[in-house]
């Protein structure tokens, strides 16, 4: 018989091991999911995880880990400040997709004036508009006592109605022959989020991706404002007892995860997707609340896990094009890993003991 | 030290006593004994290390060899109710049960008696099948007894009234009863037997009544008669009158006694030291998991008791002579609103507190300490002028900013109030020091100034931890307590707010404790000590008061009080006929 124990503190090694016991288990399941479906396991986990970095075509993929791990790392450092402080916001897709609403308006609005200044306004406006979809559960909340999970999750699905609204209406393309969706912005130079250093796939998302990392670090581990986040999140009643105003940390919290959504969406909206149309959004937004806890809220593991995420992404639609395994199966693969994670997660504060049946 | 069991079949049960503090006489106990047809013990010492050198058992005199043959020649023995044999139970990085012996006796009152961290709960969890042994065996009337939960405990007979009550606010008493039973009768008969059961026992209790209504004394009552109900041959009671009034322990005492001569055994857990000699007809004693010493309550003074739990002598607190200075802390018509459903709103409450004056504020549980701690320490705000500190108006104030001003608080909730159960003590030191001991530049932390603050909290309250970077929630509660008490000290409050600063400490903790408040009021603090523990505050008020119902009395000086008064005062003097009453 097993028996959990609580441990007298949090184990500092499983804290480190969960992430990769959870990826190792991961395959194991994937594997044999795959193999049910008729694939070869070996091959397919072999596809994902190999193929993108050290496969034939690998000089192709390997800056695809940069464009697709960049928002995912971005939105997650957000949405880890809120839940450290236990504010639950769902809803990043949605703040990502204003924030890509909001930056590429701003270039189709400006269209065709070349200025050094239309990239940094579509960065403010970018980041605004995640901010304000994110005030609206937080205001909510704050003011009705509504609760954030659910309200920024219904958000979502009204932003991809605008989204879908935008590429029909307003910013459909004028040139574009009656097809939906935007005039392309990577044949806007102002707004065109470019490469940076070519053939790498490092673009302007990718650095405010780095600095979110760094700053929400130092935030957390240096600054009052970070210590009143994780007071919040782990003893509410002792975070009011030591003055921290929770209406604050509320508005704080979702306030930078959407602009940070925002900026995402922004970077992506100019760069790697280019134009604004029906199926723009790809779900980084969900997927970035696996990666959040996959690195177990902490700005660093934030980091490895969002590049690690995205190379499933990649090496999923590798096995799609391949092994023709079907969409699905990859974003069910991408859901064992949160799904183990927090399975195993247990280990961290419990140690599981083999009982033997007690003699009376 | 298994129970020896030599030719006469009598079994031989362990009784060590620590030197020097047997004074008994024999001839008591064994009248004591020979009533209750308890079988007759002969001493035995095996294990090393015990308390003492020697085990004395004074029934040991009692066998002589005429005694010894009479019982002999009795048919049957009639086996104790329950008798424990070295149990041991071991938790991750402690043994909180290292083979506890202990015997209980039918219609006896048997008081367990130890330090926080002694082992009390864990052996009486294994005893009501909670918590399973590592080893040893219990045995109840002679029969191996291995609840394997509580159900099994309770068909056994046994039954547990815990310190925390496990009831519905929302639901009638009848209902409470009800979800506690495997096939409850209607409630309608159901009714009528609790009202049949609190008439026998003398404890007053309407079946109808919602439990949310109810006093804390009242809501231990439903307990006790949700125990009684199931006929039990033993109850265990852990810490019974922490939520009582006097005259409701004086009410309880009366029926644990009836019950008593009704054969019922009763294993009363305990750090009221008089409570238990005027109680108890044996105790045993923990320390660090094992028994140390049995003794006869009555016949032991309460500091002998106390230093056989802590191990060794503790200073009582010195209560120097202060002369009180200027008003310091003022509370004037401090009326609010109930947090929740089942909170308790503060009407009109005014008191003042001089520098170097300790103020004792009592009452009975969820009388509004909690809320009145919470409009002190500013996590509710109230009109800005209810509440003044040396003469400023800080009603509007946050924590931070009164903190900045001198005013210092300690919640009674130590885990998840006063201190963040998963940060560690350096984390925990800067949750209230980051004001008065500058451990921020520009919102920047100060970790090394943080660490500091912490080192310097465990050294000065002696905070038994390995170093600052533990969590919190690994302390014991005392070495916690401490912390959070020296976290407040330290700062050199002006005004120092505590709720219940000794509650679940060890003795000698809370008399350091009490010593660092009666230090800092003679260096000119004023403090407000807001307290369940009478006694506690008999010893270091100068002043006292009490809450009832959100309302505070009148405040009276300490010295001259008697228990009577200050029961009329914790009933709320504004009607003193429900106290007399219930």
């Amino acid at each position: 018989m097993l028996k959990l124990e609580t441990r007298p503190q949090p184990s500092r090694l499983w804290t480190y091991v969960t992430p990769l016991l959870a990826v190792v288990i991961t395959m194991l399941a994937g594997a044999a999911l795959f193999a049910a479906l008729g694939k070869d396991p070996v091959a397919a986990i072999a596809t994902i995880f190999w193929q993108p970095l050290f496969g034939e075509f690998a000089h192709y993929y390997r800056p695809q880990l940069l464009i697709k791990g960049a928002p995912l790392v971005l939105i997650a450092i957000g949405l880890s400040l809120g839940f450290r402080a236990g504010i639950w916001n769902i809803g990043a897709e949605g703040q990502y997709i204003m924030g890509a609403l909001s930056g590429a308006g701003v270039a189709l609005a400006l269209y065709p004036m070349e200025s050094v200044l239309i990239f940094p306004a579509m960065v403010l406006a970018g980041a605004l508009g995640g901010w304000i979809w994110a005030m609206i559960p937080a205001v909510l909340k704050l003011r009705f006592g509504t609760n954030e999970i659910l309200v920024s999750l219904m958000l979502v699905y009204v932003a991809e109605q605008l989204l879908a609204a935008m590429a029909l209406g307003p910013m459909k393309n004028p040139e574009g022959r009656g097809f939906p969706g935007s005039r392309n912005l990577r044949d806007y130079d102002s707004a065109h989020n470019a490469e940076l250093i070519s053939g790498t796939g490092m673009h302007w998302g990718v650095v405010a991706a780095t600095i979110a990392v760094i700053l929400a670090y130092v935030l957390l581990t240096r600054h009052s404002l970070g210590y009143q986040i994780r007071l919040t999140g782990q003893a509410p009643r002792a975070a009011r007892f030591a003055g921290v105003r929770t209406a604050r940390m509320v508005l704080i919290c979702l306030g930078s995860a959407g602009a940070l959504a925002g900026l995402a969406g922004m970077f992506e909206v100019s760069g790697p997707a280019g134009q604004v149309s029906i199926d723009f959004n790809v779900g980084y937004g969900f997927t970035a609340i696996i990666v959040a806890f996959l690195g177990r809220l902490h700005p660093v593991g934030i980091l490895l896990a969002g590049l690690l995420m995205a190379l499933t992404y990649i090496g999923g639609e590798i096995a799609q094009s391949n092994l023709g395994l079907p969409a699905a199966a990859i974003q069910v693969f991408q859901g064992m890993l949160l799904f183990f994670l927090l399975a195993v997660d247990v280990l961290t504060n419990y140690r599981i003991r083999v009982a033997t049946r007690e003699v009376a | 030290m298994h129970p020896q069991v030599d030719e006469s079949g009598l079994a031989c049960h362990e009784m060590t006593v620590a030197a020097g503090h047997d004074e008994r006489k024999p001839s008591q106990t064994g009248c004591l004994m020979k009533t209750r047809a308890a079988p007759a013990v002969v001493t035995r010492k095996s294990a090393p290390g015990h308390y003492g050198a020697i085990a004395v058992d004074t029934n040991a005199a009692l066998l002589t060899a005429g005694h010894a043959a009479s019982i002999r020649d009795r048919p049957l023995v009639i086996p104790p109710l329950l008798s424990i044999d070295s149990l041991t139970r071991a938790y991750p990085g402690v043994v909180a049960n290292d083979a506890v012996s202990l015997e209980i006796r039918d219609g006896e009152v048997h008081a367990l008696l130890g330090e926080n961290g002694a082992g009390k709960s864990t052996l009486v969890k294994m005893i009501y099948g909670l918590v399973k042994p590592d080893s040893g065996t219990m045995r109840l009337r002679g029969a191996p007894y291995a609840p394997a939960d509580p159900h099994a405990a309770r068909k056994a007979g046994v039954a547990m009234v815990f310190q925390h009550f496990s009831l519905f606010d929302a639901m009638s008493v009848a209902e409470n009863v009800a979800l506690g039973m495997a096939a409850p009768p209607r409630l309608r008969d159901l009714s009528a037997r609790i009202r049949a059961v609190s008439r026998t026992y003398g404890l007053p209790l309407d079946p109808d009544r919602i439990v949310g209504d109810l006093s804390a004394g009242e809501r231990q009552r439903v307990e006790i008669i949700r125990c009684l109900l199931q006929d039990p041959k033993l109850l265990i009671m852990d810490e019974p009158t922490s939520v009582l009034t006097p005259q409701e322990v004086e009410i309880l005492f009366h029926t644990l006694r009836q019950l008593t001569t009704e054969g019922v055994a009763i294993l009363y857990i305990s750090h009221k030291l008089e409570e238990i000699r005027s109680l108890c007809d044996r105790a045993t004693i923990l320390r660090r998991g094992r028994n140390v010493a049995t003794c006869v309550p009555r016949e032991t003074s309460a500091r002998q008791m106390g230093e056989m739990m802590v191990g060794a002598s503790f200073a009582a607190p010195e209560h120097v002579a202060r002369a009180p200075g200027a008003v310091a802390l003022e509370v004037s018509g401090l009326s609010m609103r109930a947090p929740s459903a089942f909170g308790t709103a503060l009407k009109e409450i005014s008191l003042s507190v001089r520098r170097g004056e300790i103020l004792g504020i009592g009452g009975v549980a969820g009388s509004g300490q909690d809320e009145l701690l919470a409009a002190l320490a500013g996590e509710s705000r109230s009109a800005a002028t209810a509440i003044r500190l040396n003469g400023v108006a800080i009603g509007r104030l946050g924590p931070n900013a009164r903190r900045r001003l001198g005013l210092l608080t300690a919640p009674e909730q130590r885990l998840g109030h006063a201190a963040a159960p998963e940060m560690s003590l350096t984390e925990n030191a800067l949750m209230t020091g980051a004001q008065r001991e500058g451990l921020l530049t520009h919102g920047f932390i100060r970790w090394g100034a943080a660490r500091d603050f912490a080192r310097a909290i465990i050294t000065r309250f002696d905070v038994r931890t390995p170093g600052p970077d533990v969590a919190a929630r690994a302390l014991s509660g005392g070495n916690l307590q401490k912390f959070v008490i020296g976290r407040e000290v330290l700062q050199r409050p002006e005004v120092l707010v505590v709720n219940q600063p000794t509650w679940g400490v060890d003795a000698a903790a809370a008399a350091a404790i009490r010593q660092a408040l009666l230090d800092l009021a003679a260096g000119g603090a004023a403090i407000l000590c807001i307290s369940q523990d009478l006694d506690e505050l008999m010893e270091i008020s100068d002043r006292f008061g009490a809450l009832n119902a959100g309302r505070l009395s009148d405040i009276r000086p300490a010295q001259g009080l008697d228990v009577e008064e200050i029961g009329l005062m914790m009933g709320g003097a504004h009607n003193p006929e429900a106290v007399a009453h219930a």
